[in-house]
């Protein structure tokens, strides 16, 4: 499978096999056996078991928890992600580069400590939290407390997929649609975004994903109450301390399929829009 | 269409409306995009800062030179810098393979390397809980041996592999491919060895990028949580790490204990942010 092709074997680079052969020996043994230990542990398992496993009442209420605040917080994120990013390429401001280096911080501050600083900070006694109680709103242990993680952890995804296509954008095309008479928002809507939809998707794509299997930082604001505010990994979690292998990695199943199902429709919509870009 | 009858107008009006609307756009803009930010990114580090000196200097003193945390911590690091060493090794040998040859499947490849970025952390965590745990097909063989895999140190530095896997080489392959590989085929033809090639030509120009992975990657395997929760078996002392100590304070109520030990972690994360902007100012270096 993994063999030069003929013809092209015109590389006079040595050290293919070599390269190749650790590649895939790492792969298979650190990535692609233990996942391939998902499906050998559920090959005893029926598949009428399995499916009443994975669609227990309580479990398909956390599939609609993780995904409802995983979409909402993937469109938070998509219009100020989006809005960032222009800001941080067009405009000059102070403290610009400081703002720039900001929005990698979810990528480098560790979940928990995320999670326990957004659970304090919204809760009813907290700076933010606590304005909002006054007028009878409650952000922690709520799916509203939920979408904040999830907002939190994908901000610098979808900046960071549109920052660098605005960068090498062209501005004559802007100025051009400027002169024949555009306004800024019909410029913006018709000439700028067609440029940037393809990286918002697979940025908004990454994001999406990275919600829904995000443990550290929703786990704590969650509150974890069932049918309310649980989400799907915790339940693996759940059926782990309980021993329930098999109920575990039968969900854990169901989430891997979310996962490449969400990766294949973002990569089909890019190549289906790439497609009508080119005409 | 408005605008073009506005420059008919007269000389004046389409320079007014150049100049005025946009800057009250990009103030807006601005000042939208700050006040996100500062919602969502400075005022829960702000938290963390605040909560963990609020009952004085020695109570935060205390909680950081805990044995507990400083185990914890000295565990984070070894299992970080184990990962880091393995992923870093693994990125350079795949970068290689992917971006200097052509061969069938380079495709699906790229795609293999890249699974643990999209699902979840408690999935890394639990295939190895299938593998070496009391029912995976290697817990006969271990427990032959007296090996201990789950619930023990070796199995943190496992699922911190499997998490932060693809980190350095999705850095590198971009940036390889951008440079092509002429040098490298000069090299080649002149009679170079693949190490020597490596080191002279390869190296020098990716060196940046390649500590631009390496950050990323060590963000990632110091702060991982899921992963390491389910195979480490919170032992005080034994297999906990930094985020499952911060994790056990806060589950105990002692929110001015855990907010100090975060504090390390956001005082790495810090380092971290300020070490990725130095590598990735010189990366757009190396592109160029």
């Amino acid at each position: 499978m993994f063999s030069i092709k003929r013809g092209q074997s015109s590389s006079i680079i040595p050290g293919f096999g070599l390269s190749i052969g650790i590649t895939l020996t790492m792969l298979s043994l650190l990535v692609l056996i233990p996942l391939l230990s998902v499906l050998l542990t559920l090959s005893g398992t029926t598949f009428e078991v399995f499916w009443k496993t994975v669609t227990d009442t309580q479990i398909i209420a956390t599939y609609k928890v993780t995904f409802s605040c995983a979409l909402a917080a993937s469109l938070v994120n998509l219009i100020f992600g989006i809005m960032l990013a222009w800001v941080l390429v067009r405009y000059e401001f102070p403290c610009k580069r400081i703002l720039d280096g900001l929005i990698e911080l979810p990528f480098a501050l560790p979940t928990a400590v995320a999670g326990i600083t957004l659970t304090t900070l919204y809760s009813d006694k907290g700076w933010i939290g606590s304005l909002f109680d006054k007028i009878g709103v409650k952000i922690s242990y709520t799916t509203t407390g939920i979408t904040i993680a999830m907002i939190f952890i994908g901000i610098p995804f979808i900046v960071r997929c549109i920052q660098p296509v605005l960068e090498k954008l062209d501005r004559q095309y802007e100025e051009a649609a400027f002169v024949l008479g555009a306004s800024r928002p019909r410029t913006f809507f018709k000439v700028i975004l067609p440029e940037i939809v393809p990286a918002a998707l697979s940025g908004f794509g990454l994001a999406f994903a990275r919600c829904i299997g995000e443990y550290g930082s929703v786990v704590f604001i969650a509150g974890n109450i069932p049918y309310k505010t649980q989400i799907t990994p915790l339940i693996i979690m759940n059926k782990l301390e309980q021993f329930n292998y098999a109920a575990a990695t039968s969900v854990a199943l169901v989430m891997i399929i979310f996962a490449f199902v969400i990766l294949f429709l973002i990569n089909s919509l890019q190549s289906w829009i790439s497609r009508i870009a080119r005409g | 269409m408005r605008r073009v009858i506005l420059s008919k107008a007269g000389p004046d009006g389409p320079r007014r409306d150049n100049n005025m609307r946009p800057s009250i756009i990009k103030w807006t803009l601005i000042s939208l995009c700050v006040l996100f930010i500062v919602i969502m990114l400075i005022l829960p580090l702000a938290t963390v800062i605040v909560y963990a000196l609020r009952q004085g200097w020695e109570t935060f003193r205390d909680a950081v030179l805990d044995e507990y945390a400083v185990k914890a911590l000295k565990l984070t690091l070894l299992s970080a810098v184990l990962a880091v060493s393995v992923n870093t090794f693994f990125g350079l040998f795949a970068s290689w393979a992917i971006t200097k040859f052509h061969f069938r499947g380079k495709q699906i490849l790229t795609t293999l390397i890249d699974i643990p970025f999209s699902i979840s952390p408690v999935i890394g965590g639990l295939v190895f809980i299938l593998i070496f745990g009391r029912i995976g097909w290697a817990y006969p063989f271990l427990t032959a041996h007296g090996v201990k895999i789950v619930f023990a140190v070796p199995g943190i530095v496992l699922a911190t592999i499997f998490v932060t896997f693809p980190f350095v080489s999705r850095e590198l392959i971009p940036l390889m491919q951008s440079q092509g590989k002429e040098e490298e085929e000069a090299a080649a033809l002149m009679g170079a060895s693949g190490f020597h090639i490596y080191r002279k030509i390869t190296l020098p120009h990716i060196k940046w990028g390649l500590l631009y992975g390496v950050i990323l990657c060590s963000a990632r395997a110091i702060g991982e949580f899921g992963a390491v929760s389910v195979v480490s078996g919170h032992l005080r002392g034994k297999t906990n790490t930094l985020p499952l100590h911060v994790e056990i304070l806060f589950n105990e109520f002692n929110l001015t204990a855990a907010c100090a030990v975060s504090s390390i972690l956001v005082f790495l994360a810090v380092v971290i942010l300020i070490l990725r902007n130095i590598a990735e100012f010189r990366v757009k270096k190396e592109t160029r």
